[in-house]
This record gives C-alpha cells, sequence and structure tokens, in this order.
C-alpha cells in the first residue's frame, strides 16, 4: 500500500481545540457539496453544512465527528475547521438534534425575510439528513 | 467594657465568619482554575478566527460589498454599550471597576452629544449602572442560572446585538469587559465590536485563496460569528477574573478576621486575668482584715 501524504487537520470549536493531528484525508460538508481534502490541497475558504466530518488518520483509523455550521481554512499545508459547534459521533444523542431542530424551528417563525426564512429551513433539512445518517430510528 | 461573655461570643462569631471566607476562598480557587482552563480552550478557535478574518478582509477590501457590520454606518451618533459583568458580588472592586469605565465613557458620550443605549450582561453592572443611566438600558441579559458558560450563550448576545445593527438601531458598538492578567490583576477593558476595528498585525498570506461560495458571502457569514466570539471570550476572560478577584478578596477577608480574632483573644485573656486578679485581691484583703 502507498502511504499518502499526510497533513495537519485541525479541528475547534469556540469552547475548545477538538482534534488536531496528522491526517491522510478530511471529508467536509462544504457549503457546495462533501468535499474530500487531502495533502497539497489548492488554497480554499468555504462554509459548511451541518454534516459528518470524517477523518483519516495516518494510521489508516477514521473518526467521525458532527459538526453544525462553521467554515474551513485549507491550505496545502492544512486544514483548519471552524466549527460552530462540533461533537465525536459517539457522543451525540438523538434529543441533542431534535432540540437543535426544535430550536431552528422557534427561529423559523420570528424570521425577518424570505431569504433568512430559506436558510433556516435549509438548515433544518440538513439537520434532518444528519439526524438519519447517524442515528437510524 | 465589654463583658466576658460578649468577647467570648464575638470571637466565635468571626471564627464563623472566617471559615465561610476561608471555604469561599477555596470554591473560587476551584472555580478559578476551571474557568482559565475554559479560557485557554476557547484561545485556538478565536486565533484562527481572527486570522483568517484578517485573510479573507483583505481580500474583500473595503468595497462596497465588505458587509455593513464591518465597515459601520460610516456615522457615530448612536452607540451601544456592551457591559459584562458578574453575576454575584463579594469580588472586590470587580464589578465597580467594570461599571465605572462603562460609566465614564457614557459620560463622555452624552457630554458630546451622543445618544447611548446600555445592553447589561450580568447582574451587578444593571445593579450599578441603574442608579445613573436607568433610561439608557434598553436590555439585560441573565446568565445567573447558568453554570458554566457555553457559546450559545455568547451567541444568544451576539444574535441580539446583530439584530438591534440590522434595525439601524445603534451606529457603534462597544464591548466592556475585564481582560483576565493574573489573579491579583484584571483589567476592565473597552472593545469596539461594531465597526470592526482592524487589529493587530495582519499577516499576509501569500495564497490565492478560492472561495466557496465566495468571498464575501463568507465574510458575511463569518462576521456575525466573530462578534459572538469576541463576547463569548469577554464573558470567559470576566469568570476567570471574577474567581480571581473573588479568591482575593476571600483572602483578604480571611486574614483579617484572624487578625480580628488574634485581637480579640487578647483581651479576652487580658479581662479573664484582671478578673482573676481581682478575685485574688479580693481574697486577700478579706484574709487581711481578719
Amino acid at each position: 500500500m502507498v502511504m499518502a501524504d499526510s497533513f495537519q487537520f485541525e479541528l475547534v470549536s469556540p469552547e475548545r481545540l477538538l482534534l488536531s493531528g496528522s491526517v491522510t484525508s478530511v471529508v467536509i460538508p462544504a457549503s457546495e457539496g462533501e468535499m474530500t481534502v487531502m495533502a497539497n490541497h489548492a488554497p480554499t475558504m468555504t462554509t459548511i453544512n451541518p454534516g459528518i466530518v470524517t477523518v483519516t488518520f495516518v494510521d489508516g483509523k477514521t473518526d467521525r465527528y458532527v459538526v453544525f455550521g462553521g467554515f474551513a481554512d485549507i491550505l496545502p499545508s492544512g486544514c483548519t475547521l471552524l466549527a460552530e459547534s462540533a461533537v465525536h459521533v459517539d457522543e451525540i444523542s438523538r434529543d441533542d438534534i431534535v432540540k437543535r431542530i426544535d430550536v431552528a424551528r422557534g427561529e423559523l417563525e420570528a424570521a425577518l425575510n424570505d431569504e433568512h426564512r430559506a436558510g433556516i429551513e435549509r438548515y433544518i433539512a440538513q439537520l434532518g439528513t444528519v439526524q438519519g445518517t447517524i442515528l437510524p430510528a | 467594657m465589654p463583658s466576658l461573655k460578649d468577647l467570648k461570643n464575638r470571637i466565635a462569631s468571626v471564627k464563623a465568619t472566617q471559615k465561610i471566607t476561608k471555604a469561599m476562598k477555596m470554591v473560587a480557587a476551584a472555580k478559578l482554575r476551571r474557568a482559565q482552563e475554559a479560557a485557554e480552550a476557547a484561545r485556538p478557535y478565536s486565533q484562527r478566527m481572527s486570522a483568517v478574518l484578517a485573510n479573507i478582509a483583505q481580500a474583500v477590501g473595503q468595497d462596497d460589498s465588505a458587509p455593513r457590520l464591518m465597515t459601520g454606518t460610516g456615522k457615530d451618533d448612536v452607540h451601544l454599550l456592551v457591559v459584562c459583568t458578574a453575576e454575584r458580588g463579594l469580588c472586590g472592586g470587580f464589578n465597580s471597576q467594570i461599571a465605572r469605565l462603562a460609566r465614564d465613557h457614557t459620560r463622555k458620550l452624552l457630554a458630546n452629544g451622543k445618544t447611548v443605549k446600555i445592553i447589561c450582561v450580568g447582574k451587578k453592572g444593571f445593579d450599578i449602572l441603574r442608579r445613573e443611566y436607568a433610561s439608557l438600558i434598553i436590555d439585560r441579559v441573565d446568565l445567573r442560572e447558568v453554570k458554566k458558560i457555553g457559546f450559545a450563550n455568547a451567541d444568544e448576545v451576539g444574535r441580539k446585538v446583530i439584530a438591534l445593527f440590522d434595525k439601524g438601531e445603534f451606529d457603534v458598538c462597544t464591548l466592556f469587559y475585564s481582560e483576565f492578567k493574573s489573579v491579583i490583576a484584571q483589567i476592565p477593558t473597552a472593545q469596539q465590536l461594531i465597526p470592526a476595528s482592524a487589529e493587530g498585525p495582519v499577516e499576509q498570506s501569500d495564497a490565492i485563496y478560492d472561495y466557496e461560495p465566495d468571498a464575501a458571502a463568507i465574510l458575511g457569514d463569518l462576521i456575525p460569528r466573530n462578534i459572538s466570539v469576541q463576547i463569548f471570550r469577554a464573558l470567559l476572560e470576566n469568570v476567570a477574573g471574577e474567581m480571581g478577584a473573588k479568591m482575593s478578596a476571600m483572602d483578604n477577608a480571611t486574614r483579617n478576621a484572624g487578625e480580628m480574632i488574634n485581637k480579640l483573644t487578647l483581651n479576652y485573656n487580658r479581662q479573664r486575668q484582671a478578673q482573676i486578679t481581682k478575685e485574688l485581691i479580693e481574697i486577700i484583703s478579706g484574709a487581711e482584715a481578719l
């Protein structure tokens, strides 16, 4: 097996640094669709949707985190993911997502304009997808 | 002259107080450690955030596409002050220092004919500012029930500020909090949030970024988030500062109580001795009279 090049990946939420280490690839739920970041990626900055980040470490192990929005700063030498909120996939509970959906629904009623409303609706739909993916009923 | 019994009671009561202040000091020390850890853990995010922001702001430049949150409204008639203080007292001059800074600022702005609006985060600042500027306080955020300040709490304040800005309620927003320098030094600080003040040396990166969706959209998304992050950082610094101040205040109180106990005990012993001497004299002079 050919070892892929590794690069530095950091996952940070406002509360703490969740992960910092050498990885070979990271799958990010970018706003324009999922993208896989590998070493020597072109410099890119993108917002991210609620979704799942899959990290492949140098030793081949993978780990998954659920992120709720944020953005990623990608450079050839490394990638920093600034999540608004991030939780390890094992630690997330169904209630947590349901609560977030409820909060977003509440905001929907207070939305100022159509654009805002559409944004929130999209957010709710994405949360629904996340819920379906990681926590099958 | 207090009687022996009075003195005894007094000593007992001071001792009880000392026990309480000692316990409070220890609690504050434990909480301080946790608060410091939280502040430390939050640092990477805000650092990365400022780096990214500086980068992208440079790309977008100061043209018309830059969001108004960054450029401001172009006026500075109405000022919004977000004053963050602690929820509880018994921490020395911590709250009053922040409130004093905010008050001085308000006074200066009012003297210049500006309009001032105040949002109080934390009960103590509200209590102090209410005396003078009750009519200027438009909102208050209570974090009394919050055990550990999370990003959600800061985000709530941030959203309020942004909603007000979108409605055109103010032109300039300044955040007041106390910077945690060390356990004994907390520095009340005023920081301008809107329009975002360019701070620190911008590290130039030569990388030409691809933006998804596009730079302006990302910037529009980033800046509100950055405001929440700044508020979050201020709140965390405040918690650490509050605990530091409380710790040294309680340490002083404990030492003070110790001194008081010593003085009272000395007094008590002297009086007891005096009484014994008096009794002895009575017995001796009684015996001599025989």
